[in-house]
Parts: C-alpha cells; structure tokens; sequence
C-alpha cells in the first residue's frame, strides 16, 4: 500500500511537471515568434541577409552582398521621387571615393520603376558609386523598408551595425563609415 | 401606397401595439393569484405576439424594398434588436410564464426601437464589404444572441428592484437609481430629438476641420459650440466650446447631444422622484411583491444560459467566418469585434462564478445589469464614438 | 495517501468531500466546499476529490494548483477584458493612416493621452506581450482546471450507487419526505421513464438520471478553445502561412508575391461600379451622403502555374490554371492561396501621344509621337524629321517650391520637359508638358507640343493568403460550440427515492434549472402518493 502510494505520487508529480513545461513551451514559442515577427526590420547586431541585384546601366552584371565579404557596405535604398533622399546623395558621392580606398562599398538599391528617371537623375548628380535596381521590391521587402531613405551601415563581417531612417548629415554619414571601415 | 411606406408604417404600428401590451402588462400587477395568467397576462402576451408579427412584416417589406435584409446600419440594425427583444421575451414568457416580465421588457424594447428612429432611416445601398449572405447570418445571430442576454439584464433589474434592502441608502440603492437614471438619460435623448426635429429646428456653424472651413450643422441648440466655430444661421449662440481635442465633423455635435440627454435624463429623473417622493426602486418595490426572487433569478441565469451560445455563435464564429472571406482575415482587433470579446469574456465570467463560485441573486443580477451595459456601449457606443471597419453598420 | 472508507464499505480517495457511492458528506472535508457553514450541500462537482485541492507540496504543485483555481482563471478573464478595453480607447497602430509616424500621430490627434497612450505601447497592445501572455494564462488555467475536475467527477458520477446515506438526501435542495404507506413506486418507475429518465435500482433504492453528458460540456467546450489557441499558435510557423500583396496594372501579368515564383496573375480589367445616383430605392441615402457609393470592386483575373523550373531571369512557360473574377467578397482561391481584393489605383496613365504644331495654330502638325509611360524612351525621332528628347520626366508631377518634382512613381499625374529639335537644329526649343499644364520655358517658342491621345488603365490591388491554420481555428471553434450547446441546452438531473420504514424519502440535484426540475419531479410523483418535495433554499423576502 504504502509503495504504492508513493509510486502514485511520483507519476502524478511528472505528470504534472511535463504538461507544465509543454505549456510553457508552447507559451515562449509564441512570445519570441511575436517578438521576432514585431521586429519591422532587420535588427542591428544581426548579420544582413544576402541578396543578388543587377547594376543599374550595365547590362545584366550583378552584384551580391556576399560578393563584398571582408569589406564594410553601406546600403542605401532610395527613389528620385524622394527629396530628402536627393540630400544626402551628394554626400555619399563626396565621401564615396576616400572611403572606397579603405575598403568601404556603397551600394544605393533604387526603388524607381523606370530607368529614364533614373538615368536622368545619375546624370544631373554626377553619381559614381554603384545603383542597384531592386524593381519588384525584394530587397527592400527582405530588409523591411519603411519610409525611404533608410540606410544600413554592415561590417566586414557582415552584420547590421546601424541603421538609419531618414537623410544623413555629412558629418553622421563618416563617422557611420568609419565604424565599418575594416581595420588595415 | 409604395413598399417603403407600408414598411415604416407597419414599424409605426409596430411600436404603438407593444406600448398598449406593456399597459396590459401593467394591469396584471393586481392580480390576486399568482400562479394563473389573468386575463390581462393573456391579452398582453397576444398583443406582444400580433406587435411581433407586424414587426416581421416591417422586416419583410423593408427587405423587398431594398433588395437587401435590413440590418446594414445603425436603424435597421438597433430596430432589429428591439424585435429581438421582443421575440426572447416571448420565448421566455412561455418557458416561465411570468407576466411582470413584459412589464420590463416591453418598455426597454420601445425604447430601444424608439432610440433606433433617431437615426437616418432611409433605405441605404450596400458597400461592397456588405454584399454577403454572411450580412444577415452574422448580425441576426449576434443580434438575437444580444437580445436574449438582454433578457438576463431585465430579468435582473426585476430581481434588484424587488430584493434591494430600500430601507436605508446603500451602494445598491445609488446604483440601481442609476441604472434607472441612465434609462430615463436614453427616453429624454429620445424626447429631446424628436421634439427639436418636429420644430426643424437647425443652427449652422462654421468651424476649421483638420484646417479646413467646414459647415457643421446642429439639430438641437448648441450648449457646446464646436471649437472656434462661428454662428452663421439665427440661433442660440453656445454657453461653451468643445475642447480642442473632439476633432472630427461629429464630435461636438455628439457631445451636444449628449450633454442635452443627460440633463434631459436629470430634470425627468428628479421630475419622478419629487412627484413620488422616494427612490424611484423604493417606489416601483411594491409592484413587485408577487414577483418570486427564485424564479426571476433563474430567469436571468437561463436567458444567459441560451444567450451565450447563440451570441457566440453569430457575433464571435459567423463574424469571424465572414471576415475571413470579406477582409482576408478572421480577425482584426477592430473595436466592434474586440467589443464582442468583451461580451464574450464577461458572460464567460459570469458563468464561471456563477457555477463555480455560487454566485447567484444579488451578485448575479448585477453582473446582469454589467452584461448589458456591455452590449449597449458595443451596440452605440462603439459606433458612434469608436469606430473602426464597422462604422457604415 | 490516505484513502478514507466510508460507513458504506467504500473506498474514497484523499480529499472527497461526499463520498463517492453514497453520497455521505465525509467529516474533516466538509470545509474543502464550504458544507461546514451550509445548511445544503455544496453539490459542484458532486463533492469529488479535486486534486488541487489536496496536493499541495512541491514547487510544481504550487504552480498546478494556481492555475486550477477557478477564481484564479476568473480574474484573468476579467483582466483580459479590462485590457481589451483599453485597447479600444483610441484607434491600434494598424488601423492609423500609414505612412505616418506613430509617435506624431497618436500626440498631434489626441493630444496628451493619445502621447501617454503610445508611450505606454496600448497602439499595439494585442500583439504586446504582455497581452498574449495574459491569454496563454488562460489557456493554461483551462487545461489544468479541466484536467483536475474532469477526472475525480467523471470518476464520482460513475461509482455512485442509488443507495445514498441519509444525510445526502437531506441536505438536497429540493427535498422531501413522504409518511405514508400506500407509495406506489410501480407508478413512480413509469413516471420516470416517461420523462425519459435512467432508472437504477439498488435494494429498493431509485436512482433515476437524466442527460449526464450535459456535465461534459464545460470540459468539450474547453478542447474547443484549446484547440483554437493552437491554431492560432500554428500562424507563427512560416510554412502554414503566407501574407503577400500584389500589384497589377490591367492587361499585365504579375508574378504573384508569396507564391516563391509559382504562380502568376494577368489583370484583365478592374471594374468599379458605383450606386446609380438615380436609383429610386437609394435616392435620398445617396442624396443624404452626398457623393458616389461603391457598389462593386472587381478584377476579371486569370491565374497561372509556372511550368519550366523557376529561373531568376529568362520568360517563365505559364499554364492557366483559372480564369474568375475577384471580388469584395468572393476571393479566388488555387492551389492553397487565396488572392482578395484589397485595394485599387484608377486611372494610371498608360500611354500618351502628342504632337508638334505651330504655337498659334493647333491645327498644323509636324508630326506625333507616343511615351509608354511603363518604359519612356529617352529620344523620340519622328518621320518627319523633328527629334524631341525627353528631358525630364515626373510620373505624378507637383510644383515644390516653384519647381516641378514627383511625389511617386506612379503615372497618376504625368508631365515631362521636351527639347524640341526641328530639323537640321541643333538648339532646341524647350516646352513644360503635363496634364492641363503646358509651359513655354522661355516664352519664344515657335512649336507647342500637344496632347491628343492618351491611355489610361486601373491597378488592381490584392492580398495573398496562404492559412493552413484555418482547418484547426475551424475545429476549435466547432468543437467549443459543441461544448457550449451541450453545456447550456441541457441539464444534467437525479431524482433519489429512498425507501423508509413508513413512506419514502426524495431528493433532487439539477447542475442547473431548478424551475424545470421541479415542475419535472411533480410530474414523476403525480398519482404515486408522494407528496411534493420543498425548494430548502426558497430566497428570503
């Protein structure tokens, strides 16, 4: 009798134990899948996820994310419709070239829907560094872009380091380059 | 005569058959054996019935008329509702036989029906969201579920009136003179409205809308101007102006309305309370003496008993069926629908304590009296106040 | 554990309060519901062991017992509410005009409380955390109060006897002894299956038992909603849902956005109706709202499946798979997914013709040219010999600060600076062209360029679903329904007639509908002799 009681006992304490924690299980999995799926973009401190787009005006050469490993990359995703995007361009182009010496690429994913507006803005502008067309959104949907311009700063590792919604001044956008220029 | 006319004639007829049923009603009071339906009890059920069958006949013509079944905005809808009420009543009537019953029902249906024709009542088209058989299986579901729980709340205040200690001032007595005060809040909005549209009385303001110069026009005399608002018609001038947070076109002319119903509801209930001398419950108490607290409690439990599912069924499962077929998704946390959880959630409670934790009488009729109060704020409030996907229902 | 044996030889588990054959309330438990100050006993869950109740020892116990309690379940229903409420004070994130900033637009509208309001995160509150936690409690108080009161009830209504100890009886609500010996029990068995009741016999006792599956209502309605939770829990795993959207412009075929490449759609016309304002039925409601009611969304649509391996690059081989039309309403559905009508653009400009004429006479041509709006073309050479080069080109065209920007990339208001070569010149004549708009850039043109012809065409907007969860929300809410009809609709009754040496004694318990049990137990006991038993717990005046 007494065996028995305290086998009884036992089952029902286990019983117990392991619906509990099926149930919290289950309760965590939920919150961390609401956590994550709050997250609106790609969070910093994350690695950012790769992708292929062709460059703009040169018939079908593409360029990878992963292409760049080893070298910090900042991405920009911007339209020409999007004045406060047509702010910060000449920035980027003024500081384009002493940080590609460094090892620092600046990729500007455009948003437009028709090359002639784009082409009649890299025109007017002047820009050297390298547009990629991201037409059907892809990119863009992948990092979770809201209001444009909104940049991301990734480290020769490839992670997030910082990212921004908004135009950059001058002075944000170097010191934004300089956390991700690889060491020497 | 045309379809529409024999319709809103046959909701006139409607109303006024109810309002004799709720007298008969009333002459059963006095009868001496509580057991058998009197004469009056028996006249007063067929009045409700013959009241019932006109209504239908209202929901019917208006249907052909349109094209559509008549529960698509806030007339139709709150009209149905009243003839649900109705219909639970009539159903209740004949499970417990209970004439008092009618007494409470009867009025709280004509002024729900009477609150309802303070809306636009033209026949209005149907948006492409409405265009749904799920249109009139939803909302006569959820609308009868609401008027069976509704019985619950009559029942309920039946219980409260007739078991609350009148002997001394009490946390009872101040809320059911409130509920009571809210009750003569929604006939004086009723009084008010219509006496004012009878006059055609109109005073015209123009005040910026999000920065625009708007034309708002009032029905009633504006104790609250809208905010920087200008008289451009002959009128009172306002006593005060919105505060500047009540945006919108309506939002004063709601608040106006409001502050009217509720100093209409103070002068009717003082008005009431000075001709009888005492509480309004202290006064109606006695009437109720034949009334037996058990049944009437049970009464209240078992409307919420066939309430639950049915409201369930049509405002929670059927809603989020159409939903999903109409707005891509089930659910959405608009406030009709979040207001229906709400419901749902404090019926859930309600039997839970009931069953498992042995509240029953006092404590259960006011939980009642909570019930509705819920399912009014859902009916109007959120509407007319909060509107979210729902706002053209 | 310490079993306890009653007087009747049976053998109760630690914790009963009546024991399970006979029904007699067992000293030192009574206070476990509450009997001790009661004249009546305390009948829920027919007085069985409820676990909670009894074990109470580890840490795991502790929680377990928690979330048993009833008053514990309670008080989070009531604080789910008050949540939801307040969820519904101002308008959720979701439902804020987008492309709005949050934080402005909840202060800029409804001033410091909608700024507290935000601050406080409620924009989001039904997907905060703490919002779904609060519901994960419920569930599992669900689970756990079913589990404890499903089992020991279960267990008690099948090992009851219809021998039952005195005290049961009397302390029954509705209960009565008759002194007489000419009870006829015959009549009374005949009664009770005429009401359709179960009749069990033991030593002259009666037992008689209606709709006892009324009892598992609660407990089914219960599967119900956990059902459903999962279902909802289901939504977070990718493969089970996919919420897209996609745009296409009419006579386009669009790749279908969630549909990893699959499928594709062509839009083969948009078509919104409005109310016929002349409409005799409607005529004073359209009056009354003062502008055109919609009365149809609808996109005539064909669906395609990818044949050829999906390719980045390089034409797909489509096979039709559906031609319909989607409406508000009335999804199309292939393959799994379900696309909606969402949304629309009207009126995006297509194409546009002009032509070159004199300035002061419209009717000259040196001839016309076309601008695909899709795809313009940098430089337009016409045959008879003008060259026009597209120098700028603003999709929906505004005037910023005295200069004409776009605000998108949508040709909803086209408008584009032309350099006008004539033959043989090398200098061009500059002209501003848009819709109404048409600007001598320095006032000594001798050309104009006008439009004559244009095209326009509507975008459809639609969503794309994918739920497998739906299947499981369905069943859950099924099942709860089941559960809360056969909880609600029906009501479990017994009727106990215990032979005494002089007449008999009844009782009897209804979870619920008393009213009914008693007109019922009167028409058991019509003609048998038995007198009408009492309601012991009649409500004072």
């Amino acid at each position: 009798m007494k065996e028995k009681t305290v086998q009884k006992k036992k089952k029902r304490l286990v019983f117990r134990t392991i619906l509990l924690a099926v149930m919290a299980g289950l309760v965590v999995f939920a919150l961390v899948s609401n956590f994550n799926s709050d997250k609106a973009v790609v969070a910093e401190g994350e690695p950012a996820p790769d992708f292929q787009l062709e460059k703009f005006g040169s018939d079908g050469e593409t360029i990878a994310l992963s292409d760049l490993e080893g070298k910090g990359v900042m991405l920009n995703f911007w339209a020409t419709y999007c004045e406060p995007c047509k702010k910060e361009m000449p920035y980027m182009e003024k500081l384009y070239s002493e940080y590609k010496k460094k090892g620092v690429e600046i990729l500007a994913i455009n948003l437009d829907s028709t090359n002639l507006v784009v082409e009649q803005f890299l025109d007017r502008y002047g820009i050297s560094f390298p547009i990629l067309q991201d037409e059907n959104g892809q990119v863009m949907n992948r990092y979770n872009v809201g209001p444009i311009p909104s940049t991301f700063f990734i480290s020769p590792e490839g992670k997030v380091v910082k990212h921004v919604v908004g135009p950059l001044t001058l002075e944000k956008l170097d010191g934004y380059l300089q956390q991700i220029t690889p060491e020497a | 005569m045309e379809l529409s006319t024999v319709s809103s004639n046959l909701l006139y007829a409607a109303f006024i058959i109810y309002l004799v049923a709720t007298f008969f009603f009333g002459g059963t009071i006095r009868d001496k054996n509580r057991k058998k339906t009197g004469v009056a009890g028996k006249i007063g059920i067929t009045l409700t019935i013959v009241g019932f069958l006109t209504q239908v006949g209202y929901f019917i013509t208006r249907w052909l008329a349109s094209g559509h079944a008549p529960v698509s905005n806030l007339f139709e809808f709150t009209t149905f509702f009243g003839m649900m009420l109705v219909l639970a009543f009539i159903v209740m009537y004949f499970i417990y036989r209970i004439n008092v019953l009618g007494l409470f029902a009867l009025p709280i249906a004509l002024l729900i029906i009477a609150f309802a024709s303070m809306f636009p009542s033209e026949i209005s088209p149907l948006v492409p969201s409405l265009q749904s058989h799920w249109l009139y299986i939803h909302v006569t579901t959820a609308s009868l579920g609401q008027a069976v729980l509704s019985v619950s709340f009559v029942a309920g205040l039946i219980f409260l009136i007739r078991q609350i200690d009148q002997g001394e001032k009490s946390k009872h007595t101040f809320w059911l003179e409130f509920v009571i005060y809210m009750l003569a809040t929604a006939l004086a909005f009723i009084i008010i409205s219509s006496s004012f549209n009878a006059m055609n009385y109109q005073v015209t303001f123009e005040a910026p809308i999000q920065e625009q110069p708007t034309e708002i026009t009032y029905q009633m005399p504006a104790i609250a101007g809208p905010t920087d608002g200008e008289l451009i018609t002959e009128g009172m001038s306002p006593l005060f102006e919105v505060p500047q947070w009540m945006r919108g076109q309506d939002a004063a002319i709601k608040f106006n309305t409001m502050i009217w119903s509720f100093l209409g509801g103070i002068v009717l209930y003082w008005l009431a309370r000075l001709i009888l001398r005492k509480r309004i419950g202290a006064a109606v108490q006695p009437l109720l003496k034949k009334a037996n607290p058990e049944l009437v409690d049970e009464i209240s439990y078992r409307a919420v008993a066939i309430g639950f599912p049915i409201f369930t069924l049509g405002a929670l499962i059927f809603a989020m069926i159409w939903a999903q077929q109409a707005w891509d998704r089930f659910w959405g946390w608009d406030p009709k629908e979040v207001w229906a959880l709400i419901t749902f959630f404090f019926y859930a409670a309600y039997l839970h304590l009931r069953l498992s934790r042995g509240w029953q009488g006092m404590k259960s009729a006011w939980l009642a009296v909570g019930g509705f109060a819920i399912i009014m704020f859902n009916l109007l409030a959120v509407n007319l106040i909060i509107s979210g996907l729902h706002s053209y229902a | 554990m310490n079993n306890i044996t009653c007087e009747c030889g049976h053998v109760n588990p630690e914790g009963t309060v009546l024991c399970e054959s006979c029904g007699k309330p067992i000293q030192g438990n009574q206070h476990i519901d509450g009997n001790d100050s009661q004249t009546l006993l305390n009948m829920r869950y027919d007085g069985s062991a409820r676990r909670s109740q009894t074990y109470n020892r580890t840490f795991v116990d502790k929680i377990w017992n928690f979330f048993s309690s009833v008053k514990v379940g309670v008080w989070l229903i009531v604080l789910t509410l008050v949540a939801s409420a307040v969820g519904t004070i101002f308008p959720q994130e979701m439902y804020i005009p987008p492309n709005v900033d949050a934080a402005t637009h909840y202060e800029d509208q409804y001033g410091l409380a909608g700024q507290i309001y935000y601050q406080l995160g409620f924009h989001n509150l039904f997907s905060s955390w703490w919002y779904m936690l609060l519901l994960a409690m419920i569930g599992i108080s669900i689970v756990i109060a079913s589990i404890d009161r499903f089992v020991p009830l279960y267990k008690t209504l099948r090992t009851q006897k219809p021998k039952r100890h005195d005290l049961f009886l009397k302390k029954q609500r509705v209960f009565g002894k008759t002194e007489s010996s000419s009870v006829d029990i015959d009549q009374v068995r005949k009664n009770l299956k005429k009401s359709r009741y179960k009749v069990k016999e033991q030593d002259g006792h009666i037992l008689a038992e209606k709709n006892r599956f009324a009892r598992w209502g609660p407990y089914v309605n219960h599967i119900g909603l956990i059902i459903f939770l999962l279902g909802t829990l289901l939504r977070f795993i990718p493969a089970l849902y996919v919420d897209d959207f996609v745009w296409v412009r009419e006579g386009e075929t669009a790749v279908i956005n969630g549909t990893e490449g699959q499928y594709y759609i062509k839009n083969k016309e948009f078509i919104l109706e409005t109310y016929d304002e002349d409409d005799e039925r409607f005529q004073e409601a359209l009056q009354n709202q003062g502008g055109l009611v919609p009365k149809t969304y609808q996109t005539n649509a064909v669906v395609y499946k990818r044949t050829d391996p999906v390719v980045v690059g390089g034409d797909p081989e489509l096979e039709k798979i559906k031609e319909d039309q989607i409406k508000v309403n009335h999804p199309l559905k292939f393959g799994g997914f379900a696309l909606y009508q969402a949304s629309y653009q009207l009126n995006e400009f297509k194409e546009m013709t002009f032509k070159i004429h004199d300035k002061n006479n419209e009717d000259s041509s040196y001839g016309q040219f076309t601008v695909d709006l899709s795809e313009p073309k940098s430089e337009y050479q016409l045959d008879s010999g003008y060259r026009v080069v597209l120098d700028s080109y603003y999709p929906e065209y505004e005037l910023k600060d005295g200069k004409p920007v776009s605000v998108s990339k949508y040709p909803k208001n086209p408008a584009f600076v032309f350099n006008v070569y004539p033959p043989g010149q090398s200098e061009p004549e500059v002209s501003f062209v848009g819709i109404g708009a048409n600007v001598d850039a320095t006032g000594e043109n001798d050309y104009k360029i006008g439009l004559i012809n244009f095209d326009v065409r509507d975008v459809t907007g639609l969503t794309v679903r994918k739920d497998y969860t739906l299947p499981f929300i369905a069943l859950g809410g099924a099942i709860f329904m089941i559960g809360v009809i056969q909880g609600m609709y029906w009501n479990h009754r017994r009727i106990w007639i215990k032979p005494k040496e002089n007449g008999v004694w009844i009782a009897g318990h209804t979870n619920k509908n008393w009213f009914a049990l008693r007109r019922e137990i009167d028409k058991v006991i019509s003609e048998t002799g038995i007198e009408a038993p009492n309601d012991q717990q009649e409500m004072k005046n």
